[in-house]
């Protein structure tokens, strides 16, 4: 068999490589998921508990220290540790995931009107709502912290 | 022999066994919910602090307390459409995608009618101390 090398293979099902608008989509459902369900359970529970009274609303600050403004000292027991490590990582990764799902969900809006489906202008959107969305969460927790330091 | 069109056999077959409606559904409750949860999250920037008076407060309030239900209902109305999407995607046996499908509604509706009901408790009668 003779093959012009110059000419592409066939579209192969099992040898690709990962791209950015790859990453976005599965990005887009997963985050999706993600806020539907531990985002929506801790939306939930911090309604619930604020309306229960400021016994129970203690209890869900207390496990997401990120929202009480009390700050970070240093002299914690390794139990309060783990609660702040937990609140820290939850907090961060579910801002992260609103502003990647929605970054996403506004490149889809694009997309949906039959827009931005060239090759550049598709791989760029889809880097940039990556972009955006790390910076808007390294925005987001900057802000947090230098409210806790400065208070 | 069947009286049908060739379109009338066809409609309603596809995996979501309906046509574009939960598709455009879909992205109006998202800008929906994306303006809803801007506007929290500036109203939560803007408090004086996120402690159980200062939330309480401001939720009592038709000015918070509306937008907060709109928010609760566009918020679980759309997360429950995303999971449906995602199950008819991944669980192709008919009566598990049913028996799923019920889950996420049931669970979406539980959750959102506590969670509105939290707003309205605060917002009517106060908070319980």
């Amino acid at each position: 068999m003779h093959r012009n090398p110059d000419r592409p293979l066939s579209p192969h099902l099992t040898i690709w490589k990962w791209g950015p608008h790859m990453l976005v989509s599965i990005l887009h459902r997963i985050t999706g998921v993600g806020l539907a369900t531990l985002g929506a359970g801790l939306f939930t529970w911090w309604l619930v508990a604020a309306a229960m009274g400021s016994g129970a609303y203690g209890t869900f600050t207390a496990w997401l220290g990120w929202l009480t403004g009390t700050g970070f000292t240093l002299d914690k027991d390794a139990w309060a540790w783990v609660k702040y490590a937990f609140g820290a990582a939850v907090g961060i990764g579910l801002s992260w995931a609103f502003f990647q799902h929605a970054l996403s969900g506004l490149r889809h809006f694009v997309m949906d009107i039959g827009a931005g489906y060239e090759l550049r202008r598709n791989k760029l959107g889809a880097l940039a709502t990556l972009l955006g969305a790390v910076l808007l969460t390294a925005g987001l927790w900057a802000w947090i912290v230098m409210g806790r330091i400065s208070a | 022999m069947t009286m049908k069109t060739p379109l009338a056999q066809v409609r309603g077959t596809g995996p979501a066994r309906e046509g574009a409606g939960h598709w455009r559904d879909e992205r109006l409750s998202s800008l929906a919910v994306l303006v809803l949860f801007v506007w929290l999250l500036v109203s939560l920037w803007r408090l004086p602090g996120l402690d159980h008076a200062s939330l309480v407060q401001w939720l009592s309030s038709p000015l918070a307390a509306a937008p907060m239900l709109l928010l609760v209902f566009t918020f679980f109305w759309h997360l429950q459409m995303g999971l449906i999407v995602v199950i008819e995607d991944y669980v192709h046996e008919e009566g598990s995608r049913m028996f799923w499908t019920a889950m996420v509604k049931f669970a979406a509706a539980g959750a959102g009618t506590l969670a509105a009901f939290s707003v309205l408790k605060i917002a009517i009668g106060g908070d319980a101390g």
